[in-house]
């Protein structure tokens, strides 16, 4: 215990110095943070920390269907203080104010909207974005989509209800539009306190991003110490090689966790990320380092030289990255979305994201376990490759 | 007995056998070399008795016990001095010494006090607390080689600690051997500079293609082989008498002559000089120079591989 402990002391002495790993595990993070931040929170409007966003509605069509749409759908939003609505004559005028920057995204309600929906014809409502601001245009999109899936059921239930009814069916689409609840805020609402707030997301998402490049290079100090000939001086010391091997781990360990500690507090502190109840963030985090620790050295086991390891685990940690959502939203991915579940960073997020939600600490066990489990199928597979990574 | 008993250990990877049957021992207070060119199997043969890799077959037994790979105890008796510069270029020469007297179980004071004994020994003293990186190679060398003293071994095992290394710097290694030697350490010296081991040996492994080729001292290896000892003398005048004079020495095995010097082999020169050097006196040969050439060891390799020590 006390060699391993030796190892460990000297590892942590020496990753201290390490210029690249400070520059991976606190700088880029925490600049890449403030940087997308900046982006793609700022752009939208991020004022104490919400969502907010500048639309333009050109209502062509001005009947019913389309007055319910600005005025059931856009009208609550509005008045929550989420949007702010200005309305132009034609689809020109819409998109100039997207092009000035006025809007971040125009809704156009073509000629004769109302009455062809009326006639069971298929039309379209047109959301013209700008590339500025990508999360406004895609909250433009998702009401554009939650309104015609809310017609299309009144829609439905009209043609069932009118084939058991003597009811004119005219009449019964009548009132199902008169009581259809609009998309609610508080629908919304409940859908937004599942997730980070766009601070909190972008902190946390690069953070744990970064936290792979940091076991990385704590992991490849296995190479680095075989490279300068110390491993075959730390061999031939009594001391086990499984010994050996845990050191080496614990500083990657012992790294991501400073690593992350200092981004949670830092990320608080300077952008005002809400983190949520340090006990569950303290789980994921811990959890999510074991994971990124044991992925990188199970990862690394099959390397066979220091160059080959990094650039194996560079791209590991890049791929992971993207498709588990940590650098943009999950929902962008589309199909792919499914993979994110095999990565460590969706389960982080997911996590973070449940405890913000109710801000119970139990709502993040399943996480934490997904974490450790992927943790000890990295952490096995770096222990079953032990002799190669080990062979001085 | 033998602090170091190494019987019969093979090492093959794949198809190859890198390491073939190889048997010797190491007394205490002596040093043992592993003659042999580079690929020879010295290196491999080191790792396997350090426990840095798993023999294939054999037995080793340090201080009259079973060594092997997992083997703790049996560790610790042994310094290592790999052939690679094994420090650590980012700390200073008292951490890597302190950081490795704490690795063999040095307790935190012991670890302070006897990295302060090991920089004396290598004459560090006053850089101890540089970092390695500023060193040049011949003090890095040093450095590598006290971190084998730290644990007080009793079997020191060098691989090649000189290469690369300038005159001074190889003189201090030297001085540090043979001070271990006289300390009672057993010394295993692996080198391809014949020179070092004639030096510093007592007995000699020749090594070549993963198998000792022959074993100890450099006298028995080149009676072993075959090989003469020429005594070069040159003189003024007299050659001819003093020629015959030579010859009838029972020791002499051949003598001729040419201008002014004689040449004459025999067997042991250093055992016949004495008598040769009477017998001119008495027949009144003024002599000059005396010069005796034995054979060496890259000899004895040459004899028994066909081919040089630095091939």
């Amino acid at each position: 215990m006390s060699a391993i402990l030796t190892i460990l002391i000297k590892d942590l002495r020496q990753r201290s110095r390490d210029g690249t790993l400070l520059l991976f595990a606190l700088a880029l993070p925490l600049g890449l943070a403030f940087m997308l931040n900046a982006l793609l929170g700022g752009s939208s409007g991020s004022g104490e920390g919400g969502f907010t966003a500048e639309y333009t509605v050109v209502d062509e069509d001005g009947g019913d269907v389309a007055t319910a749409f600005t005025e059931g759908v856009l009208g609550p939003l509005e008045d929550d203080g989420l949007l702010t609505v200005t309305t132009a004559a034609t689809e020109d005028d819409g998109i100039e104010s997207v092009e000035s920057g006025d809007a971040d995204a125009a809704f156009i309600i073509p000629s004769g909207f109302s009455d062809s929906l009326a006639d069971g014809e298929s039309v379209e409502l047109t959301v013209i974005g700008s590339a500025n601001a990508p999360e406004a245009v895609q909250v433009a999109r998702e009401i554009g989509r939650a309104f015609a899936g809310e017609h299309r059921r009144i829609q439905l239930a009209v043609t069932i209800a009118a084939e058991g009814s003597d009811t004119d069916g005219a009449e019964l689409a009548q009132r199902a539009g008169e009581t259809a609840a609009p998309v609610t805020v508080e629908e919304d609402a409940s859908a937004q306190r599942r997730e980070l707030d766009t601070v909190t997301y972008y902190s946390a998402g690069t953070a744990f991003f970064f936290l792979f490049f940091a076991a990385m290079f704590s992991v490849n100090s296995i190479f680095e110490e075989r490279g300068n000939g110390t491993l075959a001086r730390l061999l031939a010391a009594p001391i086990s090689r499984p010994g050996v091997l845990a050191a080496k781990l614990s500083s990657a360990v012992l790294v991501g966790i400073a690593s992350m500690a200092i981004l949670v507090i830092a990320s608080s502190l300077l952008f005002g990320a809400d983190w949520g109840a340090p006990l569950g963030v303290a789980a994921l985090s811990v959890s999510g380092v074991l994971a990124a620790v044991g992925i990188t050295a199970g990862v690394a086991g099959f390397a066979g030289n220091s160059e080959q390891a990094l650039n194996w685990l560079s791209v590991i940690a890049m791929l992971l990255g993207v498709l588990g959502g940590a650098l943009f939203p999950i929902t962008q991915l589309g199909a792919l979305s499914t993979l994110s579940y095999f990565t460590p960073h969706r389960w982080f997020l997911d996590g973070l994201a449940n405890l913000s939600a109710d801000g119970s600490v139990a709502t993040v066990l399943t996480p934490v376990l997904v974490l450790l489990g992927m943790a000890a199928v990295g952490g096995g597979a770096a222990l079953f490759r032990m002799g190669r990574m080990l062979h001085s | 007995m033998p602090f170091l008993e190494v019987e019969g250990i093979s090492k093959s990877y794949g198809s190859t056998k890198v390491v073939d049957n190889v048997s010797f021992s190491i007394a205490e207070g002596e040093t043992y070399g592993l003659l042999g060119p580079n690929g020879a199997g010295k290196t491999t043969t080191i790792s396997i008795i350090v426990g840095i890799l798993q023999r294939d077959s054999g037995s080793i037994r340090i201080n009259g016990k079973e060594h092997s790979v997992t083997d703790k105890a049996s560790k610790a008796h042994i310094g290592f001095v790999p052939q690679q510069l094994a420090v650590y270029p980012d700390l200073s020469a008292v951490d890597n010494l302190r950081f490795f007297a704490r690795l063999y179980g040095l307790s935190r004071a012991d670890a302070r006090r006897r990295s302060e004994e090991v920089l004396e020994v290598i004459g560090l003293s006053d850089r101890a607390g540089e970092t390695v990186s500023a060193f040049s190679g011949g003090m890095a060398r040093r450095l590598n080689i006290g971190i084998g003293l730290l644990n007080r071994p009793g079997l020191l095992i060098l691989d090649e600690p000189t290469v690369g290394v300038d005159p001074q710097s190889r003189n201090a290694i030297f001085e540090n051997v043979k001070k271990q030697t006289g300390e009672g350490v057993a010394v295993l010296y692996t080198t391809h500079y014949m020179e070092e081991a004639e030096r510093l040996c007592d007995r000699v492994g020749v090594i070549d293609g993963g198998q000792i080729k022959a074993e100890g001292t450099q006298r028995e290896l080149v009676s072993a082989v075959g090989e003469d000892d020429t005594i070069v003398l040159r003189m003024d005048g007299g050659r001819e008498s003093a020629i015959r004079t030579l010859e009838a020495l029972p020791e002499t095995k051949q003598v001729s002559g040419e201008g002014s010097e004689i040449t004459m082999l025999v067997a042991d020169a250093r055992a016949v000089l004495p008598q040769v050097l009477d017998s001119l006196t008495q027949t009144g040969t003024v002599l000059r120079s005396v010069e005796v050439r034995e054979p060496d060891l890259e000899a004895v390799f040459l004899h028994l591989t066909g081919k040089a020590l630095r091939d």
